[in-house]
């Protein structure tokens, strides 16, 4: 630490003096480093993914057997079990699938991709972050106040969620769920500024848009979607707190019955307004988990198979079609809502157009792959998982599209199967790809890699033997949210109970899955104690993070320059061009 | 420092990418920025090599953010549509809609005036910003031309402003007297959301003005000054045509 | 009465609605469809990386992206016209005039359920009398004539073949009313009513549940249809009427 401030101008004010003393802007530096941030962000995640995925097996364990005590607590609560619920989908949603594909490793590799070393507004990333933690800590106290955390789900639909006199949690808890999400919409609108003012202005030379690897438009996509979807999510969050402390009722009826306390509002506000404004966010915001995913994915797949990446234009326009019909599809979570039956059909069109661009990544994948004999790396591993999870989770998708099915199968364990594998597993895959992939860069380590395919075989088996079988229980017709399946009488409690002995197998496979994450947490653990690798590009990559010198801290004087588009193979499969070398030495059949 | 302002196109270190892949814009004209190594902006990082590199970008970074920021307002205003619209059968089958028009006070027209003549004010200190005598003026040494000028025309912009979140406050206060609260009516409710909503972005415009101003007085690198000034007055810009549609939308609309 | 829940290799509940039959054959198919594609896809995945094959070859990405997907399209589009036209079968037209009117209302935990009555329709209801102590759950208005004869029960019981329709109230929060047996599904919705109408077949005890969250009795919020045969329903009914005109004021 030095002792003096630099006195460079003795008329500037204090602040700017601060700011200019050595420690100060060394630690402001550091602070406001977008690998700071980045590893932030993943520890964010981390915590919240743990939390997450503890809270889900307490539900698990106590649907399969009700009468479970849970160590220093007791028997499982309906509400506890509803604020269960609640706080594993508003953990994994937004804390982990929107924060560690998005902000986590959009930070550590989106400007090496771009040749560039920082990002666009450092400051505001920095603030990103600290609001981030901020929410999940305002999040997390909701467990802890009087009521305890909110019982309504993730999608928090009035007036369930717009009075106290609806249930335990609907209070404060509530209240602090509403501003967790509202301050985390601001953190990720500030993320999506930077990322997108990050892509579109600080390009490397040659970097031109076509050349752009697909992780980061994969990226760009999902930061558009977050400037779109979260503004309306905080609309609506800013409405609902109106509701709930304003005594407007933009949410309820004019009469309402709750708990015996009739609730009188001027006006006819309705439950559905709520919808629309949700699920206007809440379809993209499956995207935004999801197209960083797909983005890596593709770059992996083309990476292990030493292949181009097949129809890359192609790949790039599918990916901005499945942002853009993200946004006009949200209707789909809404056809027994109370939706008009001729909106439903056209909600229905759009969601299985969805189909398309996502079929043709699939297409890509499959195509790029085929016949290359891959490196069957862990990252690589991870990628065929997710495009396997994410082939099977899809499938289902145009089944839930069509609404007369959907009045057979919303809101059942269908669902939950459906968004768990296209979502949950899928962006799960993605994130672990991303860790193995990435870790020389990160780590400066590579992992191991017989510990690395242990954990992937066997968190692909218990992903499977998870979420398989909750098609089943919910084409039986099991429901969502339902804290307890038997010690009720008449024929729905025959239907309910028929599913036991598979929601047993499903809660010791979630179990199995939750154990297989040990090896991951080994492995990090023994790479750390490993010394540092000194290959800088142990995959044969061709993106420009891979570039040597692309991860030194200090300033270059070499600016970056791009000469080609990624994954520049040969089509022996053993030369490869990197976008950062600017001889050519190898020609290949053209596109 | 530099010996010329708007020098012709520099020849940059650069070499052929072989490809005739298009190149993202780049801006050669570049300005002093009191950075002092020699103009040398080939050894710069990206992003700090000219006056326009940074501007672009943070011209950028705003118009994604008032992107975002549009959509909150969007959402906002199709509740307003449909609220305004719904209606449900009371007991004796009839059509009730509650909603009774916020009669607007008269003096948001005014505050309108001192808005439009802001946004007025405001653009003349941007376009201050750039005047190139006024800048060689100061690298000769000669004052601070520059931050003064725009100094004075932002001052009139943070006063108008200023007059205009007052205004507002005389119009809550005078609905206030006529016992039209935030839960009065839904109609009301939106005349206090649209217009507090609006009035908490025009305060943070103004903190972004006090900022700006703060920048002109105290920053050396003009290129900083010039950042600060620009992004602020489009901010300004934007809200100012937001409130013009948003008034608009309360005076007519309901 | 009572049938076996589920059967079949996709475990889905016996139909019991009229509807239903198409509604099944179509769910079937897609999830046949959507298993073939599944295990194809997989297959092409595996043989793919098992299989070499290094020679430089032109990239036809009419074969492998466009005609596929031209194929999926089709197959897609197939489907969703399917779909639509079963949805608007169900959905887009309202209840036969001759079908029988059941109001189903939901409150935080159970469900009840009105038949008109002799007079063939509903009484006005108000929010500000309901008072379930006193056995007006719904708070049937007392000085509408029509509400006099009207009938709740806690029980959904149902003609054997015939029409009815079905309004949806909901005094408190939203509900999800669904009977996995006859195939439907809709949201009851506070301040709205929702009208759905199917054709129960036969005769039996059915499962109704809701199917949105809506507080921490959700899981208990559970009712049962009986569908009964038409003689057997009228006999049930004058029952009802005649134990419903005695504890009245």
């Amino acid at each position: 630490m030095n002792p003096l401030p630099i006195p460079t101008n003795p008329g500037a004010p204090f602040m700017a003096r601060l700011l200019r003393h050595e420690w100060v802007s060394a630690k402001l530096r550091h602070a406001t480093h977008h690998r700071t941030i980045g590893f932030g962000y993943l520890l964010l995640s981390l915590v919240a993914v743990i939390i997450g995925a503890l809270l889900s097996l307490i539900m698990r364990t106590h649907l399969a057997w009700p009468n479970w005590q849970l160590p220093l607590h007791g028997p499982i609560l309906p509400e506890e079990y509803l604020a269960l619920v609640t706080m594993h989908g508003t953990l994994m949603l937004f804390f982990v699938l929107t924060v560690a594909p998005q902000s986590g490793f959009g930070n550590l590799i989106l400007p090496a991709q771009l040749g560039t070393r920082h990002m666009a507004f450092p400051r505001i990333n920095a603030a990103g972050l600290y609001l981030t933690a901020f929410a999940l800590v305002t999040l997390l106290a909701a467990f802890f106040v009087p009521g305890g955390a909110p019982i309504g789900g993730w999608t928090a639909y009035p007036p369930l969620s717009a009075t106290p006199l609806a249930g335990p949690g609907q209070g404060f808890g509530m209240d602090l769920w509403l501003a967790s999400i509202a301050l985390f919409s601001i953190a990720t609108t500030l993320n999506a500024i930077n990322m997108l003012t990050t892509i579109t202005n600080l390009r490397c030379e040659g970097l031109t848009w076509e050349r752009l690897p697909l992780t980061v438009w994969g990226w760009f996509t999902a930061a558009l979607l977050s400037i779109l979807a979260f503004s309306v999510l905080l609309a609506a969050i800013l409405l609902l707190f109106c509701d709930r402390h304003l005594h407007s009722g933009f949410f309820f009826p004019a009469q309402d019955l709750i708990s015996g306390t009739l609730l009188q509002h001027r006006g006819d506000g309705s439950p559905l307004l709520w919808l629309h404004l949700f699920w206007f966010f809440g379809h993209p915001e499956v995207y935004i988990a999801i197209l960083p995913g797909m983005g890596l994915t593709s770059m992996v797949i083309a990476n292990f198979s030493r292949r181009r990446v097949f129809a890359y234009r192609l790949m790039i326009a599918t990916t901005l079609l499945i942002g853009f019909l993200g946004i006009l599809v949200w209707g789909h979570h809404m056809f027994v809502a109370g939706l008009n039956p001729f909106a439903g059909t056209a909600f229905s069109i759009s969601t299985i157009a969805i189909a398309l661009p996502a079929a043709a990544k699939v297409f890509s994948w499959l195509a790029t792959t085929w016949g290359s004999r891959p490196r069957l790396a862990t990252p690589m591993l991870f990628a065929l998982g997710f495009v396997s999870l994410f082939i099977t989770g899809g499938l289902t998708g145009p089944i839930l599209a069509q609404p007369i099915l959907d009045e057979y199968l919303h809101n059942t364990f269908f669902v939950v199967a459906h968004f768990h594998l296209i979502m949950a597993m899928a962006g799960v895959f993605g994130l672990f790809c991303a860790t193995y992939y990435w870790a020389p860069l990160l780590f400066h380590r590579t992992l191991s890699e017989p510990l690395g395919k242990l954990h992937f075989w066997t968190t692909l088996l218990g992903a499977y033997s998870t979420f398989l079988p909750m098609h089943f229980t919910g084409l039986a017709a099991e429901p969502r949210h339902y804290s307890q399946l038997t010690g009720i009488a008449g024929p729905s409690a025959a239907l309910l109970q028929s599913t036991l002995p598979l929601q047993r197998h499903i809660t010791a496979s979630a179990i199995f899955l939750v154990c297989a994450q040990l090896p991951f947490f080994l492995n990090l653990l023994l790479a750390w104690r490993r010394p540092a690798n000194k290959d800088t590009n142990p995959w044969d990559a061709t993106t420009m993070e891979w570039a040597p010198n692309a991860f030194n801290p200090h300033p270059i004087d070499q600016p970056s320059i791009v000469y080609r588009g990624p994954s520049h193979y040969a089509d022996t499969g053993t030369e490869f061009l990197p976008q950062w070398s600017p001889v050519n030495t190898f020609n290949t059949e053209a596109e | 420092m530099p010996s010329t302002i708007t020098p012709p196109e520099i020849d940059r270190h650069r070499i052929s990418d072989g490809n005739n892949g298009h190149r993202p814009p780049t801006d050669k004209r570049t300005g002093g920025n009191g950075e002092g190594d020699g103009d040398n902006w080939n050894n710069r990082p990206r992003g700090h090599r000219g006056p326009h590199e940074r501007i672009s970008q943070a011209r950028i970074g705003l118009f994604f953010a008032l992107g975002g920021d549009l959509m909150f307002f969007v959402a906002l205003i199709s509740v307003f549509f449909v609220t305004k619209a719904s209606g449900h059968f009371d007991a004796y089958d009839h059509f009730i809609n509650q909603w009774l028009p916020t009669a607007i006070p008269s003096i948001l027209w005014l505050n309108t005036i001192a808005l439009l003549l802001s946004s007025v004010t405001a653009e003349i200190a941007r376009r201050a910003m750039f005047r190139d005598v006024d800048a060689m003026d100061e690298w000769f040494g000669l004052g601070r031309p520059v931050s003064y000028r725009a100094a004075l025309w932002l001052s009139a912009t943070l006063a108008l402003g200023i007059l205009f979140l007052a205004g507002q406050w005389v119009a809550w206060d005078q609905l206030a007297a006529q016992h039209v609260f935030f839960r009065s009516n839904p109609s009301s409710h939106f005349f206090y959301l649209i217009t507090i909503t609006h009035a908490v972005h025009l305060f943070l415009g103004i903190v972004a003005l006090i900022v700006a101003l703060a920048a002109l007085k105290f920053s050396r690198s003009l290129a900083t000054r010039q950042v600060f000034v620009d992004t602020t007055v489009w901010y300004w810009h934007v809200m100012g045509a937001l409130w013009i549609f948003l008034f608009l939308l309360l005076e007519f609309g309901q | 009465m009572q049938a076996s829940p589920i059967h079949g290799f996709w475990n889905l509940p016996t139909n019991a609605a009229a509807h239903g039959h198409a509604l099944d054959t179509h769910l079937l198919l897609n999830l046949w469809i959507a298993l073939a594609l599944l295990a194809l896809a997989h297959l092409i995945l595996l043989i793919g990386i098992a299989i070499r094959k290094r020679t430089p070859r032109p990239y036809q990405q009419l074969f492998i992206e466009y005609l596929p997907l031209a194929a999926l399209t089709l197959l897609f589009a197939f489907l969703a016209l399917r779909a639509q036209q079963l949805w608007a079968a169900q959905r887009y037209t309202g209840a036969d005039l001759s079908a029988m009117q059941v109001e189903v209302t939901g409150q935080q935990f159970v469900w009840y359920f009105r038949y008109p009555g002799a007079d063939a329709a509903f009484g006005r209801t108000r929010l500000s009398l309901v008072d379930p102590a006193n056995a007006n759950p719904l708070g049937i208005d007392p000085s509408d004539t029509y509400g006099r004869d009207d009938i709740v029960t806690s029980q959904l019981v149902l003609p054997a073949n015939r029409e009815v329709d079905l309004t949806l109230r909901a005094q408190d929060v939203i509900h999800g009313f669904a009977i996995p047996g006859m195939r439907i599904k809709q949201n009851a919705i506070p301040g709205q009513t929702t009208h759905i109408h199917f054709t129960p077949e036969t005769p039996g005890d059915y499962a109704i549940l809701c199917t949105q969250v809506c507080g921490m009795g959700h899981y208990r919020m559970l009712a049962t249809l009986r569908v009964l045969p038409l003689a057997d329903f009228n006999t049930w009914l004058h029952a009802q009427e005649s134990t419903r005109s005695e504890p009245q004021p």
